[in-house]
């Protein structure tokens, strides 16, 4: 990590157009040196148009980039000191697995002796010692992305660009590379900034997400900033999964508040949310800050001789679904409203999920300050 | 149990039938029996070619010594061999074109692009022939010159199947690749040289291959185009069986049929490595 706490990118109000469709709309970011920087949204939001203005591939429309201070408006991609992974990898098929690393150190005018140091040192850092006269196409996925690294990381560029990165691995082998990547960031110091559309790769990794939704910025902050303070409706659903009521704000005082929602019912809050009284608001509230009880006796978990807990909200319903998930299960229930709510309960031990069943009549409760109030 | 008589065949077990190999064999006589009987015959022992008897190899010793076949063929390499290059050149550069650029007209440059390949080669032949006297094109040049007009005909043939191939090749060229190249360091031309060109190189080869095996057996353009002292080897055949079909030119044409299958078979298997490889 550097000290020095200087933006090494600074976005500055960009927008970008195609034709008359804004793909990145009036964005402003500042990305800090060492920082593991995520864009985060779906499929054609913008994200990877804004990436690649960084790197140089796209012109913006308006606004400046600078990289380090320096403008880079007229600097083409070959004169930028980022370097990027591309999502199909883009490694060189012609070229053996040396040959496409030692690639930008050749045409950089490194001489022969300080380019196979180098070169080896890319590839022991990505842990493809000993691989350097194979073929790309005798290797696995998972092997070509790391060529792709090796090669963008022997140029020591400022900032590491790395489009989906992950995408194309299969399930065990993107956690794995969460982890690894984070690690390399960590041994480099070099800046990351990764774009992916998959919330679990973006919290795993980042050390500040921007998520993107309609070319423009919906919110800035830390991966647990961003599941436990959504800013909006868009960034609750997209990060993680939520159950959202539209409601009234009915109380709203500096220690306490209440909102009443035609679905969940009246739900109090213990802190202020400073909106307008009575002004339409909605509530979020993820499946797992709730806690599930059967409402009378008779069954495995022991019957609840209240709803719930002093200072907890409650509401009441039938489970209509189930999908055990083997770490956690998740139950669909019919709150009396008719309206539907997601909740999810870990399988603490090995018959956890066997304790409710389809049509128990359940109720669940969370804390005061679980949900939260969205205002837009 | 008639239904169980016979051991099922899995679908794709063609060459378990026996009537299919007897449709396949029938086909491939029909394509290659005047090939055979051409080869066959140029060991035979006779003047007139028409009735087999005996064998020798006494022709091929003949077109040896004939200079006229000699010149002919000389003057057909020549051709094909300048057709190739400038065809090559010209054929992949517009591929290129017309797969990076958007421009005005582009459609009708497209078009246009194919034209020779689709208008009948006796019109190209005649239109050839008005076009180079009425530009009073100068005959009677110095051995190689007096090629040029040929050479110029057989590349405006020729450089469209060049630019199909290439085409063709690009359409599965990944952008990502280039834009790789650039984002360390390259420049245009450097992306196109290191990155591009091995791309695309098997369609190269192939359309080189076109070519030359397209401007080598080119009889019509080049009879048209053709002044005296420029026979290529189809012209002087045609010329040369209308006093009757001897055996030294079954020889000569033997000979032309190998060199074409090895050549093509070189090519083949160098393109075929590399397609293997470029895959990916």
């Amino acid at each position: 990590m550097t000290d020095s706490k200087q933006p090494i990118i600074q976005i500055r109000n960009v927008t970008k157009r195609f034709g008359k469709v804004a793909a990145v709309d009036n964005v402003s970011l500042d990305i800090m040196a060492g920082e593991f920087f995520v864009l985060l949204g779906p499929s054609g939001c913008g994200k990877t148009t804004l990436l690649r203005m960084i790197a140089g591939f796209e012109v913006p429309t308006e606004g400046q980039i600078l990289i380090d201070g320096q403008d880079m408006s007229r600097v083409p991609p070959n004169k930028r000191p980022v370097n990027m992974v591309f999502q199909s990898y883009a490694v060189f098929p012609h070229m053996s697995v040396a040959d496409n690393v030692a690639y930008g150190l050749k045409i950089a005018g490194v001489g022969r002796g300080e380019r196979e140091d180098r070169v080896k040192e890319a590839l022991d850092l990505v842990k493809l010692g000993g691989f350097e006269s194979r073929m790309p196409d005798q290797m696995s996925g998972g092997q070509r992305q790391r060529v792709a690294l090796a090669r963008s990381l022997v140029m020591r560029p400022k900032v590491l660009l790395l489009d989906e990165p992950l995408s194309a691995l299969d399930a065990k082998l993107r956690a794995q590379m969460q982890f690894e990547l984070s690690d390399l960031q960590d041994e480099v110091g070099i800046t990351f900034i990764t774009v992916t559309h998959d919330q679990d790769e973006a919290l795993s990794m980042a050390s500040r997400i921007a998520v993107i939704n309609k070319g423009e910025v919906s919110q800035l902050a830390t991966p647990s900033d961003l599941y436990e303070f959504p800013a909006n409706r868009f960034v609750a659903d997209f990060v993680g999964s939520v159950n959202i009521f539209e409601g009234k704000l009915i109380i709203d005082e500096p220690d306490k508040a209440a909102v009443d929602c035609p679905g969940l019912g009246k739900v109090y809050l213990n802190h202020g949310v400073t909106g307008p009284h009575g002004a339409d608001v909605w509530v979020a509230l993820r499946p797992e800050k709730m806690y599930l009880h059967v409402q009378g006796a008779g069954k495995t978990v022991e019957a609840a001789a209240k709803d719930a807990p002093e200072g907890h909200n409650f509401a009441r319903g039938v489970i209509k679904g189930m999908s055990y998930l083997g770490d956690i299960t998740l139950f669909e229930i019919q709150l009396e409203s008719g309206a539907m709510i997601r909740v999810s309960r870990p399988n603490l031990s090995r018959h956890d999920q066997e304790d409710f069943t389809w049509d128990d009549k359940v109720s669940m409760h969370w804390r005061a300050d679980s949900p939260v109030v969205l205002l837009g | 149990m008639a239904l169980f008589a016979r051991t099922p065949r899995a679908p794709l077990e063609y060459a378990k039938s026996l009537w299919m190999r007897g449709w396949v064999l029938a086909v491939m006589l029909f394509l290659y029996l005047p090939l055979f009987v051409l080869m066959a015959f140029s060991f035979n022992d006779s003047k007139r070619n028409v009735v087999w008897r005996g064998f020798t190899t006494k022709y091929y010793a003949k077109a040896w010594e004939n200079d006229q076949l000699w010149d002919a063929m000389l003057n057909s390499l020549t051709i094909a061999g300048l057709a190739t290059v400038f065809s090559l050149i010209i054929g992949s550069m517009a591929a290129v074109m017309l797969w990076r650029f958007r421009f005005p007209l582009k459609s009708a440059v497209d078009g246009t692009m194919s034209l020779p390949i689709i208008v009948p080669e006796i019109c190209l032949g005649v239109a050839f022939l008005v076009f180079f006297s009425w530009i009073g094109w100068p005959s009677g040049l110095p051995w190689p010159f007096n090629l040029t007009a040929i050479v110029i005909a057989h590349i405006t043939f020729c450089f469209p199947f060049v630019t199909m191939v290439v085409r063709a090749r690009l359409a599965t060229f990944n952008r990502e690749q280039e834009e790789a190249a650039k984002d360390l360091g390259a420049g245009e031309w450097q992306a196109f040289r290191d990155v591009l060109v091995p791309h695309i190189k098997p369609a190269l080869v192939s359309g080189a291959l076109l070519a030359f095996t397209l401007s080598l057996d080119d009889f019509v353009i080049t009879f048209f185009t053709s002044t005296p002292g420029t026979d290529t080897f189809p012209v002087l055949v045609y010329s040369l069986v209308k006093r009757g079909v001897t055996p030294d030119i079954n020889a000569a044409s033997t000979i032309l049929i190998i060199l074409t299958v090895l050549l093509t078979a070189v090519a083949l298997k160098f393109q075929g490595v590399k397609a293997l490889a470029d895959a990916h």
